[in-house]
Protein backbone atom coordinates (compact mmCIF):
# COMPACT_ATOMS: atom_id res chain seq x y z
CA UNK A 1 0.00 0.00 0.00
CA UNK A 2 1.48 3.70 -1.14
CA UNK A 3 2.70 5.35 1.86
CA UNK A 4 -0.05 8.83 2.72
CA UNK A 5 2.69 11.07 3.49
CA UNK A 6 6.58 10.25 2.01
CA UNK A 7 8.81 13.03 2.73
CA UNK A 8 13.29 12.34 1.48
CA UNK A 9 15.64 15.31 2.34
CA UNK A 10 12.85 17.45 2.99
CA UNK A 11 14.55 21.24 3.98
CA UNK A 12 12.72 24.21 4.89
CA UNK A 13 15.15 27.60 5.18
CA UNK A 14 14.13 31.12 6.30
CA UNK A 15 17.20 33.42 5.26
CA UNK A 16 19.81 32.35 7.68
CA UNK A 17 17.56 30.05 9.65
CA UNK A 18 17.38 26.12 8.80
CA UNK A 19 13.90 25.12 10.11
CA UNK A 20 13.68 21.77 8.87
CA UNK A 21 17.33 20.48 7.33
CA UNK A 22 16.85 17.60 5.20
CA UNK A 23 14.24 15.12 6.97
CA UNK A 24 12.92 11.25 6.13
CA UNK A 25 9.89 9.82 7.08
CA UNK A 26 7.12 7.88 5.83
CA UNK A 27 3.40 7.96 7.07
CA UNK A 28 1.09 4.66 6.22
CA UNK A 29 -2.42 4.57 5.99
CA UNK A 30 -4.45 4.23 9.27
CA UNK A 31 -1.56 5.02 12.11
CA UNK A 32 -1.11 7.91 14.01
CA UNK A 33 1.67 9.78 13.19
CA UNK A 34 3.19 11.84 15.87
CA UNK A 35 6.17 15.30 15.67
CA UNK A 36 7.78 15.79 19.08
CA UNK A 37 10.72 18.16 19.99
CA UNK A 38 11.28 21.08 21.96
CA UNK A 39 10.12 24.26 20.57
CA UNK A 40 11.75 25.77 17.34
CA UNK A 41 12.20 21.94 16.19
CA UNK A 42 10.77 22.38 12.95
CA UNK A 43 7.43 20.27 13.80
CA UNK A 44 5.05 22.93 12.77
CA UNK A 45 7.33 23.98 9.59
CA UNK A 46 6.81 20.16 8.79
CA UNK A 47 3.27 20.53 8.95
CA UNK A 48 2.80 23.29 7.36
CA UNK A 49 4.64 21.97 4.74
CA UNK A 50 2.77 19.00 4.69
CA UNK A 51 -0.60 21.01 4.66
CA UNK A 52 0.87 22.94 1.29
CA UNK A 53 0.59 26.07 2.66
CA UNK A 54 4.09 26.67 2.87
CA UNK A 55 6.92 25.71 -0.04
CA UNK A 56 9.45 23.31 0.60
CA UNK A 57 13.00 24.68 0.13
CA UNK A 58 14.34 21.00 -1.56
CA UNK A 59 13.95 17.70 -1.21
CA UNK A 60 11.22 15.39 -2.17
CA UNK A 61 7.55 15.29 -0.28
CA UNK A 62 4.50 13.80 -1.80
CA UNK A 63 0.92 13.87 -0.07
CA UNK A 64 -1.66 11.33 -0.78
CA UNK A 65 0.16 10.49 -3.56
CA UNK A 66 0.57 13.99 -4.70
CA UNK A 67 3.32 17.00 -4.68
CA UNK A 68 2.43 19.90 -2.74
CA UNK A 69 3.98 22.10 -5.17
CA UNK A 70 1.93 20.86 -8.19
CA UNK A 71 -1.71 19.79 -7.06
CA UNK A 72 -2.11 22.20 -3.21
CA UNK A 73 -5.71 22.20 -4.33
CA UNK A 74 -5.82 18.70 -4.57
CA UNK A 75 -4.32 17.60 -1.58
CA UNK A 76 -5.72 20.15 0.81
CA UNK A 77 -9.68 18.93 -1.02
CA UNK A 78 -9.04 15.34 1.26
CA UNK A 79 -6.95 17.15 4.02
CA UNK A 80 -8.19 18.08 7.79
CA UNK A 81 -6.01 20.78 9.35
CA UNK A 82 -6.13 21.61 13.05
CA UNK A 83 -3.95 24.40 13.56
CA UNK A 84 -1.99 25.24 16.68
CA UNK A 85 -3.57 28.98 16.88
CA UNK A 86 -7.33 29.10 17.26
CA UNK A 87 -8.57 30.55 14.09
CA UNK A 88 -12.27 29.96 14.39
CA UNK A 89 -14.08 33.25 11.78
CA UNK A 90 -15.06 35.28 14.85
CA UNK A 91 -18.31 36.56 12.60
CA UNK A 92 -20.01 33.15 12.91
CA UNK A 93 -22.07 30.81 15.19
CA UNK A 94 -20.53 27.65 15.86
CA UNK A 95 -22.71 26.06 12.85
CA UNK A 96 -21.60 28.98 10.87
CA UNK A 97 -18.39 28.31 11.14
CA UNK A 98 -18.87 24.93 9.73
CA UNK A 99 -21.04 25.55 7.52
CA UNK A 100 -19.00 28.48 6.02
CA UNK A 101 -15.77 26.08 5.66
CA UNK A 102 -18.00 23.93 4.25
CA UNK A 103 -18.29 26.01 1.44
CA UNK A 104 -14.38 26.20 0.63
CA UNK A 105 -14.57 22.41 -0.52
CA UNK A 106 -17.46 22.78 -2.54
CA UNK A 107 -19.90 20.69 -0.62
CA UNK A 108 -23.14 21.16 -1.52
CA UNK A 109 -25.50 23.00 0.73
CA UNK A 110 -27.85 20.34 2.03
CA UNK A 111 -25.28 17.71 2.43
CA UNK A 112 -23.08 20.23 4.48
CA UNK A 113 -26.41 20.71 6.91
CA UNK A 114 -26.23 17.04 7.54
CA UNK A 115 -22.85 17.24 7.84
CA UNK A 116 -22.49 19.89 10.09
CA UNK A 117 -25.11 18.48 12.65
CA UNK A 118 -23.43 15.20 12.59
CA UNK A 119 -20.47 17.20 13.46
CA UNK A 120 -21.60 19.17 15.95
CA UNK A 121 -22.68 15.93 18.23
CA UNK A 122 -19.97 13.97 17.23
CA UNK A 123 -17.81 16.72 18.94
CA UNK A 124 -20.59 17.26 21.52
CA UNK A 125 -21.61 20.98 20.62
CA UNK A 126 -25.37 20.44 19.55
CA UNK A 127 -26.46 22.66 22.84
CA UNK A 128 -23.67 25.74 21.37
CA UNK A 129 -25.31 25.72 17.69
CA UNK A 130 -25.96 28.99 17.26
CA UNK A 131 -23.49 30.49 19.95
CA UNK A 132 -20.84 32.76 18.48
CA UNK A 133 -17.64 31.21 18.96
CA UNK A 134 -16.35 34.49 21.61
CA UNK A 135 -18.57 32.92 24.07
CA UNK A 136 -17.16 29.32 23.97
CA UNK A 137 -14.53 28.15 26.40
CA UNK A 138 -11.18 26.62 25.36
CA UNK A 139 -11.99 23.31 25.41
CA UNK A 140 -15.40 23.93 23.32
CA UNK A 141 -12.78 25.88 20.26
CA UNK A 142 -10.81 23.44 20.17
CA UNK A 143 -13.29 20.86 19.64
CA UNK A 144 -15.14 22.88 16.75
CA UNK A 145 -11.89 23.59 15.13
CA UNK A 146 -11.56 19.50 15.15
CA UNK A 147 -14.76 19.83 14.09
CA UNK A 148 -14.13 21.73 11.28
CA UNK A 149 -11.47 20.30 10.37
CA UNK A 150 -13.78 17.09 9.68
CA UNK A 151 -16.20 18.67 7.34
CA UNK A 152 -14.78 17.14 4.06
CA UNK A 153 -14.50 13.56 5.69
CA UNK A 154 -10.60 14.21 5.21
CA UNK A 155 -8.77 11.15 4.53
CA UNK A 156 -5.31 12.57 6.81
CA UNK A 157 -5.48 14.83 9.21
CA UNK A 158 -3.18 17.02 10.29
CA UNK A 159 -3.06 18.22 14.22
CA UNK A 160 -0.73 20.86 15.44
CA UNK A 161 -1.04 20.64 19.55
CA UNK A 162 -4.25 19.65 19.06
CA UNK A 163 -5.11 19.55 23.15
CA UNK A 164 -2.77 22.50 24.06
CA UNK A 165 -3.95 24.32 26.96
CA UNK A 166 -6.95 21.96 27.56
CA UNK A 167 -8.22 20.50 31.05
CA UNK A 168 -7.98 16.89 31.49
CA UNK A 169 -11.67 16.28 30.26
CA UNK A 170 -11.31 17.85 27.53
CA UNK A 171 -7.98 15.88 26.69
CA UNK A 172 -9.78 12.89 27.25
CA UNK A 173 -12.48 13.79 24.89
CA UNK A 174 -9.83 14.80 21.67
CA UNK A 175 -8.40 11.44 22.38
CA UNK A 176 -11.16 9.35 22.43
CA UNK A 177 -12.63 11.31 19.25
CA UNK A 178 -8.91 10.79 17.35
CA UNK A 179 -9.17 7.47 18.11
CA UNK A 180 -12.42 6.44 16.72
CA UNK A 181 -11.07 8.52 13.91
CA UNK A 182 -8.27 6.20 13.07
CA UNK A 183 -10.87 3.41 13.68
CA UNK A 184 -13.00 4.65 10.77
CA UNK A 185 -9.58 4.79 8.60
CA UNK A 186 -8.19 8.39 8.97
CA UNK A 187 -4.78 8.71 9.02
CA UNK A 188 -3.50 11.21 11.70
CA UNK A 189 -0.41 12.95 11.74
CA UNK A 190 -0.23 15.55 15.15
CA UNK A 191 2.95 17.53 17.00
CA UNK A 192 2.49 17.91 20.75
CA UNK A 193 4.49 19.08 23.66
CA UNK A 194 2.53 16.25 25.88
CA UNK A 195 4.49 12.91 26.23
CA UNK A 196 2.44 11.28 27.59
CA UNK A 197 -0.75 12.22 25.05
CA UNK A 198 2.22 10.88 22.53
CA UNK A 199 2.76 7.91 24.10
CA UNK A 200 -0.83 6.62 24.68
CA UNK A 201 -1.81 7.72 21.20
CA UNK A 202 0.70 7.48 18.31
CA UNK A 203 1.48 4.23 16.80
CA UNK A 204 4.92 5.58 15.77
CA UNK A 205 6.49 8.74 16.34
CA UNK A 206 9.42 10.85 15.52
CA UNK A 207 11.70 13.05 18.01
CA UNK A 208 12.73 16.40 16.45
CA UNK A 209 15.54 18.56 17.14
CA UNK A 210 17.02 21.59 15.28
CA UNK A 211 15.21 20.93 11.86
CA UNK A 212 16.70 17.09 12.03
CA UNK A 213 14.82 13.70 13.34
CA UNK A 214 16.81 12.16 16.16
CA UNK A 215 14.86 9.00 16.37
CA UNK A 216 11.88 7.33 14.80
CA UNK A 217 9.74 4.09 16.41
CA UNK A 218 6.75 2.90 18.25
CA UNK A 219 6.85 4.74 21.59
CA UNK A 220 7.32 1.79 24.10
CA UNK A 221 10.09 0.35 21.62
CA UNK A 222 11.92 3.75 22.40
CA UNK A 223 11.21 3.96 25.83
CA UNK A 224 12.89 -0.03 25.99
CA UNK A 225 16.21 0.69 23.47
CA UNK A 226 16.92 4.06 24.09
CA UNK A 227 16.14 4.19 28.60
CA UNK A 228 15.66 0.79 29.64
CA UNK A 229 12.33 -0.47 31.69
CA UNK A 230 11.99 1.59 34.74
CA UNK A 231 14.60 4.51 36.63
CA UNK A 232 15.63 5.06 40.40
CA UNK A 233 15.75 8.68 41.24
CA UNK A 234 17.25 9.67 44.40
CA UNK A 235 18.30 12.92 46.33
CA UNK A 236 21.61 13.84 44.93
CA UNK A 237 23.95 13.40 47.93
CA UNK A 238 27.91 13.38 47.77
CA UNK A 239 27.46 9.71 49.44
CA UNK A 240 25.09 8.84 46.49
CA UNK A 241 27.23 9.86 44.19
CA UNK A 242 30.17 8.40 45.25
CA UNK A 243 28.01 4.76 45.65
CA UNK A 244 26.91 4.66 42.81
CA UNK A 245 30.71 5.24 41.17
CA UNK A 246 31.86 2.28 43.32
CA UNK A 247 29.48 0.51 42.10
CA UNK A 248 29.65 1.72 37.96
CA UNK A 249 25.98 2.66 37.57
CA UNK A 250 25.62 5.24 34.84
CA UNK A 251 23.30 8.06 36.13
CA UNK A 252 22.35 11.09 34.97
CA UNK A 253 22.01 14.40 36.95
CA UNK A 254 18.41 16.06 36.97
CA UNK A 255 18.58 19.13 39.01
CA UNK A 256 19.10 17.98 42.74
CA UNK A 257 18.43 14.48 41.97
CA UNK A 258 20.31 11.61 40.12
CA UNK A 259 17.89 9.34 37.72
CA UNK A 260 19.06 5.50 37.13
CA UNK A 261 17.93 4.15 34.48
CA UNK A 262 18.17 0.49 34.58
CA UNK A 263 16.43 -3.04 33.64
CA UNK A 264 15.63 -3.78 37.75
CA UNK A 265 15.03 -1.00 39.64
CA UNK A 266 15.26 -3.31 42.82
CA UNK A 267 18.24 -4.23 42.32
CA UNK A 268 20.00 -0.65 42.22
CA UNK A 269 17.83 -0.11 45.02
CA UNK A 270 19.50 -2.51 47.10
CA UNK A 271 22.44 -1.85 46.29
CA UNK A 272 22.01 1.96 47.57
CA UNK A 273 20.27 1.20 50.45
CA UNK A 274 22.99 -1.44 51.33
CA UNK A 275 25.95 1.34 50.68
CA UNK A 276 24.41 4.31 51.80
CA UNK A 277 21.69 6.65 53.06
CA UNK A 278 19.41 7.44 50.21
CA UNK A 279 16.96 10.41 50.85
CA UNK A 280 14.05 10.87 48.97
CA UNK A 281 14.46 7.89 46.68
CA UNK A 282 11.91 6.24 44.27
CA UNK A 283 11.30 4.35 41.09
CA UNK A 284 9.25 4.13 38.54
CA UNK A 285 8.45 2.84 34.97
CA UNK A 286 10.45 4.80 32.43
CA UNK A 287 8.24 7.04 30.19
CA UNK A 288 8.73 8.39 26.76
CA UNK A 289 9.38 11.91 28.82
CA UNK A 290 12.59 10.26 29.30
CA UNK A 291 13.85 9.09 25.71
CA UNK A 292 13.00 12.95 25.23
CA UNK A 293 14.77 14.14 27.60
CA UNK A 294 17.80 11.99 26.67
CA UNK A 295 17.74 12.85 23.42
CA UNK A 296 17.04 16.54 23.49
CA UNK A 297 18.57 17.42 26.43
CA UNK A 298 17.15 19.83 29.53
CA UNK A 299 18.41 23.47 28.39
CA UNK A 300 15.50 25.74 27.96
CA UNK A 301 14.96 26.53 24.47
CA UNK A 302 12.96 29.73 24.83
CA UNK B 1 11.06 38.70 -14.04
CA UNK B 2 10.48 39.82 -10.54
CA UNK B 3 7.89 37.74 -8.60
CA UNK B 4 5.79 41.13 -8.00
CA UNK B 5 4.74 41.40 -11.61
CA UNK B 6 3.97 37.26 -12.09
CA UNK B 7 0.05 37.20 -13.41
CA UNK B 8 -1.65 35.45 -10.32
CA UNK B 9 -3.62 31.88 -10.64
CA UNK B 10 -6.95 33.30 -9.68
CA UNK B 11 -9.98 30.12 -9.70
CA UNK B 12 -13.65 31.10 -9.42
CA UNK B 13 -12.77 30.08 -5.90
CA UNK B 14 -12.02 33.34 -5.04
CA UNK B 15 -16.18 33.88 -5.11
CA UNK B 16 -16.46 31.81 -2.12
CA UNK B 17 -14.44 34.19 0.09
CA UNK B 18 -16.43 37.41 -1.63
CA UNK B 19 -19.80 35.09 -0.30
CA UNK B 20 -18.47 34.60 3.29
CA UNK B 21 -17.80 38.44 2.79
CA UNK B 22 -21.62 39.34 1.96
CA UNK B 23 -23.13 37.20 4.01
CA UNK B 24 -21.64 38.88 7.32
CA UNK B 25 -22.57 42.31 5.44
CA UNK B 26 -26.31 40.93 5.55
CA UNK B 27 -26.30 40.08 8.70
CA UNK B 28 -25.19 43.28 9.96
CA UNK B 29 -27.58 45.24 6.92
CA UNK B 30 -28.86 47.72 9.62
CA UNK B 31 -24.88 49.47 10.35
CA UNK B 32 -24.23 49.01 6.72
CA UNK B 33 -27.05 50.40 5.35
CA UNK B 34 -27.62 53.64 7.03
CA UNK B 35 -24.12 55.56 7.14
CA UNK B 36 -24.02 55.96 2.74
CA UNK B 37 -28.07 56.88 3.69
CA UNK B 38 -27.26 59.58 5.71
CA UNK B 39 -23.89 60.53 4.72
CA UNK B 40 -25.87 61.68 1.27
CA UNK B 41 -28.42 63.56 2.80
CA UNK B 42 -25.25 65.17 4.89
CA UNK B 43 -23.44 66.35 2.49
CA UNK B 44 -26.37 67.48 0.61
CA UNK B 45 -27.73 69.91 3.37
CA UNK B 46 -24.11 71.24 4.59
CA UNK B 47 -22.55 71.22 1.37
CA UNK B 48 -25.18 71.50 -1.69
CA UNK B 49 -27.42 74.05 0.51
CA UNK B 50 -24.53 75.82 3.43
CA UNK B 51 -21.42 76.23 1.20
CA UNK B 52 -23.36 75.91 -1.94
CA UNK B 53 -26.03 78.89 -1.49
CA UNK B 54 -22.89 81.26 -1.67
CA UNK B 55 -21.27 79.84 -4.40
CA UNK B 56 -24.58 79.38 -6.74
CA UNK B 57 -23.23 78.19 -9.65
CA UNK B 58 -19.55 76.55 -10.84
CA UNK B 59 -18.59 76.20 -14.55
CA UNK B 60 -22.32 76.89 -15.38
CA UNK B 61 -24.02 74.49 -13.05
CA UNK B 62 -25.11 74.55 -9.53
CA UNK B 63 -23.23 73.91 -6.69
CA UNK B 64 -24.41 70.86 -5.94
CA UNK B 65 -24.72 69.38 -8.80
CA UNK B 66 -20.97 70.02 -9.60
CA UNK B 67 -20.11 68.21 -6.50
CA UNK B 68 -22.88 65.48 -5.73
CA UNK B 69 -20.57 63.38 -8.56
CA UNK B 70 -17.76 64.45 -7.11
CA UNK B 71 -19.42 62.32 -2.83
CA UNK B 72 -20.24 59.56 -5.25
CA UNK B 73 -16.63 59.03 -6.72
CA UNK B 74 -15.24 59.60 -2.47
CA UNK B 75 -17.81 57.05 -1.52
CA UNK B 76 -16.57 54.92 -3.78
CA UNK B 77 -13.02 55.34 -2.60
CA UNK B 78 -13.81 55.30 0.92
CA UNK B 79 -15.65 51.87 0.59
CA UNK B 80 -12.91 50.39 -1.09
CA UNK B 81 -10.54 51.09 0.42
CA UNK B 82 -11.33 50.86 3.90
CA UNK B 83 -12.58 47.56 3.63
CA UNK B 84 -9.47 46.28 2.23
CA UNK B 85 -7.46 47.90 4.65
CA UNK B 86 -8.65 48.44 8.39
CA UNK B 87 -11.06 45.32 7.49
CA UNK B 88 -8.89 42.87 5.23
CA UNK B 89 -6.05 43.77 7.75
CA UNK B 90 -8.33 42.34 10.64
CA UNK B 91 -9.32 39.34 9.06
CA UNK B 92 -5.73 38.88 7.85
CA UNK B 93 -4.09 39.13 10.99
CA UNK B 94 -6.44 39.68 14.05
CA UNK B 95 -9.14 37.02 13.36
CA UNK B 96 -6.48 34.71 10.85
CA UNK B 97 -9.26 33.89 8.71
CA UNK B 98 -6.74 34.01 5.71
CA UNK B 99 -4.87 30.83 7.48
CA UNK B 100 -8.13 29.25 7.76
CA UNK B 101 -9.24 29.25 4.42
CA UNK B 102 -5.59 28.66 2.73
CA UNK B 103 -6.18 25.18 4.70
CA UNK B 104 -9.27 24.28 2.49
CA UNK B 105 -8.96 24.10 -1.37
CA UNK B 106 -8.27 28.20 -1.26
CA UNK B 107 -4.99 29.75 -2.86
CA UNK B 108 -3.79 32.60 -1.38
CA UNK B 109 -4.18 34.34 -4.68
CA UNK B 110 -7.97 33.12 -4.60
CA UNK B 111 -8.58 34.99 -0.90
CA UNK B 112 -6.87 38.03 -1.93
CA UNK B 113 -9.20 37.97 -5.18
CA UNK B 114 -12.07 37.80 -3.06
CA UNK B 115 -11.31 40.15 -0.72
CA UNK B 116 -10.62 42.66 -3.65
CA UNK B 117 -13.95 41.59 -5.01
CA UNK B 118 -15.69 42.37 -1.85
CA UNK B 119 -14.00 45.88 -1.33
CA UNK B 120 -15.57 46.90 -4.80
CA UNK B 121 -19.03 45.77 -3.77
CA UNK B 122 -18.98 47.27 -1.04
CA UNK B 123 -18.37 50.64 -3.51
CA UNK B 124 -21.11 49.50 -5.53
CA UNK B 125 -23.64 49.46 -2.46
CA UNK B 126 -22.56 52.61 -1.33
CA UNK B 127 -23.20 54.39 -4.84
CA UNK B 128 -26.64 52.14 -4.92
CA UNK B 129 -28.10 53.83 -1.70
CA UNK B 130 -26.87 57.07 -2.82
CA UNK B 131 -28.24 57.16 -5.98
CA UNK B 132 -32.09 57.48 -4.88
CA UNK B 133 -30.96 59.92 -2.20
CA UNK B 134 -29.47 62.31 -5.03
CA UNK B 135 -32.28 61.75 -7.32
CA UNK B 136 -35.02 62.68 -5.29
CA UNK B 137 -33.61 65.82 -4.51
CA UNK B 138 -32.98 65.98 -8.58
CA UNK B 139 -29.24 67.18 -8.38
CA UNK B 140 -28.21 63.83 -10.67
CA UNK B 141 -29.55 63.45 -14.26
CA UNK B 142 -31.49 59.79 -14.70
CA UNK B 143 -31.06 57.98 -16.10
CA UNK B 144 -27.38 58.38 -17.29
CA UNK B 145 -26.56 58.63 -13.77
CA UNK B 146 -27.14 54.34 -13.43
CA UNK B 147 -24.00 54.25 -15.25
CA UNK B 148 -22.34 55.45 -12.24
CA UNK B 149 -22.68 51.66 -11.05
CA UNK B 150 -20.65 49.67 -13.20
CA UNK B 151 -18.42 52.52 -12.97
CA UNK B 152 -18.21 52.07 -9.41
CA UNK B 153 -17.65 48.61 -9.97
CA UNK B 154 -14.22 49.97 -11.68
CA UNK B 155 -13.43 52.73 -9.67
CA UNK B 156 -13.78 50.16 -6.44
CA UNK B 157 -11.83 47.58 -7.91
CA UNK B 158 -8.50 49.98 -8.32
CA UNK B 159 -8.86 51.46 -4.82
CA UNK B 160 -9.13 48.16 -2.83
CA UNK B 161 -6.00 46.78 -4.78
CA UNK B 162 -4.61 50.78 -3.74
CA UNK B 163 -5.36 49.49 -0.14
CA UNK B 164 -4.29 45.64 -0.21
CA UNK B 165 -0.84 46.97 -1.47
CA UNK B 166 -0.68 49.04 1.77
CA UNK B 167 -2.41 46.04 3.97
CA UNK B 168 0.49 43.89 2.17
CA UNK B 169 3.19 46.27 3.44
CA UNK B 170 2.03 47.69 6.57
CA UNK B 171 4.07 46.78 9.74
CA UNK B 172 0.81 46.92 12.19
CA UNK B 173 -2.65 48.28 12.17
CA UNK B 174 -1.47 51.57 13.20
CA UNK B 175 0.00 52.20 10.17
CA UNK B 176 -2.70 52.12 8.13
CA UNK B 177 -3.07 55.44 9.22
CA UNK B 178 -0.78 56.89 7.23
CA UNK B 179 -1.90 56.13 3.86
CA UNK B 180 -5.11 56.98 5.18
CA UNK B 181 -4.37 60.86 5.85
CA UNK B 182 -1.38 61.22 3.31
CA UNK B 183 -2.84 59.67 0.43
CA UNK B 184 -6.55 59.39 0.78
CA UNK B 185 -7.51 62.77 2.27
CA UNK B 186 -5.32 65.11 -0.14
CA UNK B 187 -6.91 63.17 -2.80
CA UNK B 188 -10.42 63.89 -1.74
CA UNK B 189 -9.65 67.36 -1.43
CA UNK B 190 -7.57 67.95 -4.70
CA UNK B 191 -9.07 65.71 -7.53
CA UNK B 192 -11.59 67.98 -8.88
CA UNK B 193 -13.54 66.92 -6.25
CA UNK B 194 -15.09 69.92 -4.67
CA UNK B 195 -13.59 73.18 -6.98
CA UNK B 196 -12.49 72.57 -10.70
CA UNK B 197 -9.18 71.03 -11.04
CA UNK B 198 -8.35 74.19 -13.50
CA UNK B 199 -7.79 76.30 -10.04
CA UNK B 200 -4.59 74.49 -9.34
CA UNK B 201 -1.40 75.48 -10.91
CA UNK B 202 -0.94 74.10 -14.33
CA UNK B 203 1.82 71.69 -13.04
CA UNK B 204 0.06 70.25 -10.24
CA UNK B 205 -3.03 69.82 -12.53
CA UNK B 206 -0.98 67.54 -14.62
CA UNK B 207 0.77 65.91 -11.19
CA UNK B 208 -3.14 65.22 -10.45
CA UNK B 209 -4.12 63.49 -13.48
CA UNK B 210 -1.09 61.64 -13.38
CA UNK B 211 -0.70 60.10 -9.54
CA UNK B 212 -4.46 60.71 -8.30
CA UNK B 213 -6.70 57.75 -8.95
CA UNK B 214 -9.80 59.79 -7.55
CA UNK B 215 -9.08 62.74 -10.75
CA UNK B 216 -10.25 59.74 -13.17
CA UNK B 217 -13.42 58.57 -11.26
CA UNK B 218 -14.21 61.81 -10.22
CA UNK B 219 -14.49 63.25 -13.71
CA UNK B 220 -16.31 60.43 -15.56
CA UNK B 221 -18.66 60.32 -12.38
CA UNK B 222 -19.52 64.35 -13.42
CA UNK B 223 -19.94 63.33 -16.80
CA UNK B 224 -22.43 60.99 -16.03
CA UNK B 225 -24.68 62.57 -13.62
CA UNK B 226 -24.42 66.52 -15.24
CA UNK B 227 -25.06 65.03 -17.60
CA UNK B 228 -21.93 66.37 -19.64
CA UNK B 229 -19.78 63.59 -22.41
CA UNK B 230 -16.91 64.10 -23.66
CA UNK B 231 -14.51 62.22 -25.80
CA UNK B 232 -11.87 62.18 -22.64
CA UNK B 233 -14.18 60.13 -21.08
CA UNK B 234 -12.41 56.99 -22.77
CA UNK B 235 -9.31 58.40 -21.73
CA UNK B 236 -10.44 58.19 -17.86
CA UNK B 237 -11.34 54.86 -18.08
CA UNK B 238 -8.45 53.75 -19.67
CA UNK B 239 -6.40 55.12 -17.59
CA UNK B 240 -8.29 53.31 -14.51
CA UNK B 241 -8.50 50.42 -16.21
CA UNK B 242 -4.36 49.73 -16.78
CA UNK B 243 -3.81 50.77 -13.28
CA UNK B 244 -6.40 48.46 -11.95
CA UNK B 245 -5.26 45.75 -13.63
CA UNK B 246 -1.72 46.63 -12.59
CA UNK B 247 -2.60 47.10 -8.70
CA UNK B 248 -4.22 44.07 -8.46
CA UNK B 249 -1.52 42.06 -9.88
CA UNK B 250 1.15 43.62 -7.06
CA UNK B 251 -1.55 43.69 -4.74
CA UNK B 252 -1.77 39.78 -4.39
CA UNK B 253 1.67 39.01 -5.15
CA UNK B 254 3.13 41.39 -2.12
CA UNK B 255 0.05 39.47 -0.11
CA UNK B 256 1.36 36.34 -1.14
CA UNK B 257 4.84 37.22 0.06
CA UNK B 258 3.70 38.47 3.52
CA UNK B 259 1.79 35.23 3.91
CA UNK B 260 3.20 32.58 2.51
CA UNK B 261 6.82 31.58 3.81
Amino acid sequence: MPAVIDADNLKKTYESLIAVDGIRFTVNRGEIFGFLGPNGAGKTTTMKMITCVSPRTSGTLSVLGMDPDINPAEIKQRLGVVPQETNLDPDFTCAGNLLTYSRYFDIPKKAAQERVEELLEFVQLQEKRNVAVEKLSGGMKRRLILARALVNNPELLILDEPTIGLDPQARHLIWEKLRALQAKGCTIVMTTHYLDEAARLCDRLVIMDNGKILIEGAPADLVKQQVGSEIVEVEKTDEVLTCLRDHHIPHEIAGDMVQVATESAREVARILLDNCTPKNMLTRPATLEDVFLKMTGRTLRD
Amino acid sequence: MPVIWTIPKITRRAWKVWHRNAEVFVRTWKVNFFPPFIEALLYLFAIGLGIGSYIGVIDGVPYVNYIAPAILAISVMNSAFFECTYGSYVRMYYQKSFDAMIATPLSIEDVIAGELLWGATRSVIYVIIMLPVFAAFGVISLPLALLTIPVAILGGLMFAGIAMCFTAVTPGIDTLNYPAFLFITPMMLFSGTFFPLTLLPVVLQYAALAILPLTHLVAIMRMLTLPDLMWTLGLHLAWICIVTGIISIIAINLMRKRLIV
